[in-house]
């Protein structure tokens, strides 16, 4: 059984004063994730991807498609019971407690009030909230609304995660933070589903991944194998400007900061480019492979024309 | 900002508001002020009733006090004029039909001569008759509207009807019953209007209306002791041929002490032969024995 | 079904409890109750009538203002904010939201009420020094405002459904005055020709009846309320209220979400 089927899921909304023009928010999405997969859903802002959320959450309606969770369809209550969400950027009841908040979470999703009181102030203490279980929410930073908001999404142990946006508004160390739980997570055997614009978290959490643009799917990978692709380059940094016209002579292009230069090389290229540099009394500093990196993946799917007729 | 900044900027302030404040009042002085006692800005008392969404209650008292703060206010300045209190009350009853105060003391107010009231006693029984429409069980209305119609106009015979229609409603005092009777019989005389009195003497339970009714009772009773005093003094003329010059003089005649009114102040003999009391303001009601 | 329903209720009576606001509005009624008798110094006779006049007017006024304000930001500010999102993505119907919110706010009001109320008959036996029968009388137009109240939160919830905050606002208090108005409609209905007359007669249906939930001024002078009245005004209120909740849940679900 898949965690989550996507099947044809569309959404078009239609604007403007007479409700006459189209804009796309989700076009005919097609995606599987399997039960344990840490998955990332990547794309630019406006891509679609909250928009996706919001349609298997069942905040907005498809116009067309279905979707199925855990093998049920996604429109059945019950399973609202097994899913939990993060909402971006996201906002809570301004006069109550974060304890306060995830009991009454609890509830709605049908935690029993002994297991309440058991796991609330641990999953508090995970989300480094243990100081401020008493705080109305008003008063919270919004790095701390962001781990309320983590911690309302799996208060009641879910088998599924959506996360939309993790890491935004949170500094180096929240960030870290966050990874690390979402980490956790996957090693509990959840399923996380998680959408980001930003590719360094992706690249180091998740599985695989699947590419949004203009609300159309434009490629899924493994992130593993992505990276192996296109290795076939070298970057070389060295000192003494003289050898620059030398290298770049040989169709590289070079970036000076002060008397460091860094160039960029077809590896076939570096044996010469060595050499050059030992003519020209350069000093080396590093010779490293570059290129297969998931942002290459991610600007060349986006690049790509749509396969979609428009 | 800085601290010389803000200061600057403060004392600015200050400076042009004082100095407008001081424009503004020399444009008033130019200005005539125009009395606003007497005007209405909403004169519709079907508006003002529909304006109220349905808290019509608490605006007719509003508009009560307002009508007992007007009133005071000219009351106490002895004015001629009373020229919103009509409209005032219009308004009031029409928000709450049922304030039965506003009809029994807003009749007052309009019936009184000037200054105490403003005179109108057409328009007090208008009132009144609005009263009795909207609350035909309530006897009290009923003895207004007769009583208005017996001292204030002088028509027993509306009167009488009027105390025989509320003498009908349950729970009704007995004496109106006597009144109306009186009012066929004996209208004329001051016996009846001192039983009245005394008998809304003893009923109040209000110290207003007592005071108001003990007042009456004693202008009553100047009325009834001038006379009496005034033909003392022509007894004494057809006698010596001359006015007396002092109460002194009349004491062979009968008279024991030198006469006092019911606010204790010696009556006033006047060269010309006619009694007077000394202070009129204290006796509003009398008929006799007005200085002037 | 139920358990979820108290919780969002009760979840919605603490937050219009914790919100200060509310806290204002009372004090500053219960301030009004008690300068009443201050008030009855300035004018003759009419001390009593004036502080039933006064104290319920101030609980009618305030708790309609809650109700559509309160109301209102329920839904729409719950949607701007998007507080609502980790709601409804656990197993809470979109109906479940709309009815639990509403029986919060309703139980607010009732708190609300009770509270001025008692400030109300306190202030009521500083002045008389005893209760009569006719005291308990004013409970009937203290009912009769309940009613008052269930009705609008249910038009607040109704318009918040599908329209904005400010025109949500602008709806149900449309609605309120026009509903003083109701028996006017009626007249005017009576009154007119041809279209106009099934124009008024369908609007004096459609605008809730707040006038002959108004008995303030009838109470202040001891008159007698039927029997008769009591039970027509709470099927009606209780059935009006049903039909605008109604209304509120199947717009809400099928409403997308921004």
């Amino acid at each position: 059984m898949l965690a989550i089927e996507i099947l044809g899921l569309e959404k078009i909304y239609t604007v403007g004063f007479w409700q006459k023009r189209a804009k796309v928010g989700v076009r005919a999405l097609n995606l599987e994730v399997r039960q344990g997969e840490l998955f990332g859903f990547l794309g630019p802002n406006g891509a679609g991807k909250t928009t996706t959320l919001k349609l298997l959450m069942g905040l907005v309606f498809p116009t067309a498609g279905a979707a199925r969770i855990m093998g049920k369809d996604w429109r059945d209550p019950a399973i609202r019971a097994r899913i939990g969400f993060l909402p971006e950027q996201p906002y809570f009841y301004d006069h109550l407690t974060p304890t306060e908040l995830l009991h009454y979470y609890g509830t709605l999703s049908g935690v029993s009030a002994a297991e309440r009181r058991e796991c609330i102030p641990k999953l508090l203490e995970r989300v480094g909230l243990a100081e401020h279980g008493r705080t109305q929410l008003r008063k919270f930073s919004k790095g701390m609304l962001q781990r309320v908001g983590i911690a309302q999404a799996v208060v009641h142990d879910p088998e599924v995660v959506f996360l939309d946006e993790p890491m935004s508004g949170l500094d180096p160390i929240g960030r870290r933070e966050v990874r690390d739980f979402i980490e956790s997570l996957s090693e509990q055997g959840k399923t996380v589903f998680f959408s980001t614009h930003i590719l360094s978290d992706a690249e180091a959490l998740c599985d695989r991944v699947a590419v949004l643009n203009k609300g159309e799917l434009r490629g899924v990978g493994v992130v593993a194998e992505l990276r192996a692709r296109n290795r076939t380059r070298v970057e070389v940094v060295w000192q003494g400007k003289s050898a620059i016209p030398a290298i770049e002579s040989m169709g590289a292009k070079s970036h000076s900061a002060g008397d460091v230069v860094r160039a960029t090389l077809e590896a076939d290229q570096l044996q010469a480019a060595l050499d050059v540099l030992k003519q020209r009394h350069a000093k080396l500093i590093s010779v490293n492979p570059v290129g297969g990196s998931l942002e290459e993946y991610f600007l060349e799917k986006l690049n790509e024309p749509s396969a979609v007729p428009q | 900002m800085n601290r010389r900044s803000t200061a600057l900027a403060a004392g600015i302030i200050v400076a042009c508001v004082t100095g407008s404040f001081l424009a503004l009042s020399r444009i008033h002085a130019v200005y005539p002020a125009s009395p606003m006692d007497d005007v209405l800005f909403i004169s519709s008392p079907e508006f003002v009733k529909k304006a109220s969404l349905g808290y019509s209650g608490l605006l007719a008292d509003i508009y009560w006090i307002r009508v007992v703060q007007y009133f005071g206010r000219k009351h106490l300045r002895d004015s001629k004029e009373y020229k919103a209190l009509a409209p005032l009350l219009d308004i009031t009853t029409t928000l709450d039909p049922n304030l039965v105060i506003a009809y029994e003391w807003g009749s007052t107010f309009l019936d009184q001569p000037p200054p105490s009231g403003a005179g109108d006693d057409a328009a007090a029984v208008e009132l009144i008759r609005k009263g009795i429409r909207n609350n035909p069980n309530d006897w009290h209305l009923y003895f207004t509207l007769g009583f208005i119609q017996y001292l204030g106009q002088h028509d027993y015979i509306g009167a009488a009807q009027t105390f025989e229609d509320g003498s009908k409603v349950p729970n009704a005092h007995p004496w109106l019953k006597v009144m109306a009777a009186k009012m066929l019989s004996d209208a004329g005389n001051p016996e009846t209007a001192r039983y009245m009195w005394q008998n809304i003497y003893n009923e109040s339970t209000d110290k207003n209306l007592k005071e108001n009714a003990a007042l009456h009772l004693a202008c009553l009773v100047v009325d009834q002791e001038v006379p009496q005093l005034e033909s003392l003094v022509a007894q004494f003329r057809r006698r010596a041929g001359r006015n007396p010059v002092s109460w002194r003089e009349l004491s062979a005649l009968g008279l024991r002490s030198i006469p006092r009114d019911p606010t204790g102040l010696p009556y006033v003999l006047r060269t010309d032969g006619t009694v007077v009391v000394a202070d009129a303001k204290k006796l509003p009601f009398i008929h006799a024995g007005n200085p002037g | 079904m139920t358990y979820r329903l108290r919780a969002i209720a009760f979840n919605t009576f603490r937050e219009a409890v914790r919100d200060r606001i509310l806290y204002n509005l009372v004090f500053f009624a219960l301030l009004l109750v008690a300068t009443a008798p201050l008030l009855g110094q300035i004018s003759i006779g009419v001390q009593r009538v004036l502080l039933i006049n006064l104290s319920l007017t101030a609980i009618s006024i305030f708790g309609i203002v809650i109700s559509i304000f309160v109301g209102i930001s329920l839904v729409s500010k719950e949607i701007e904010k998007r507080t609502l999102y980790p709601v409804l993505c656990r197993p809470v119907g979109r109906g479940e939201f709309i009815v639990g919110k509403y029986f919060g706010l309703a139980g607010t009001l009732f708190v609300n009420t009770a509270a001025m109320s008692a400030g109300f008959y306190m202030a009521l036996l500083l002045m008389t020094h005893n209760f009569t029968r006719a005291d308990a009388n004013i409970l009937l137009a203290i009912y009769f405002l309940l009613l008052q109240f269930l009705v609008i939160i249910g038009l607040a919830l109704l318009f918040s459904s599908f329209s904005s905050p400010l025109l949500s606002a602008l709806f149900a208090l449309s609605m309120f005055v026009a509903g003083t108005f109701a028996m006017d409609l009626r007249t005017f209905a009576a009154m007119s020709q041809g279209p106009e007359k099934w124009l008024a007669r369908a609007m004096s249906y459609i605008v809730p009846n707040l006038a002959s939930l108004n008995v303030i001024t009838r109470v202040a002078h001891d008159q007698i309320i039927p029997p008769a009245l009591v039970a027509y005004n709470t099927l009606y209120a209780v059935l009006y209220a049903a039909a605008t909740l109604a209304g509120a849940v199947i717009i809400f679900s099928r409403r997308d979400l921004k």
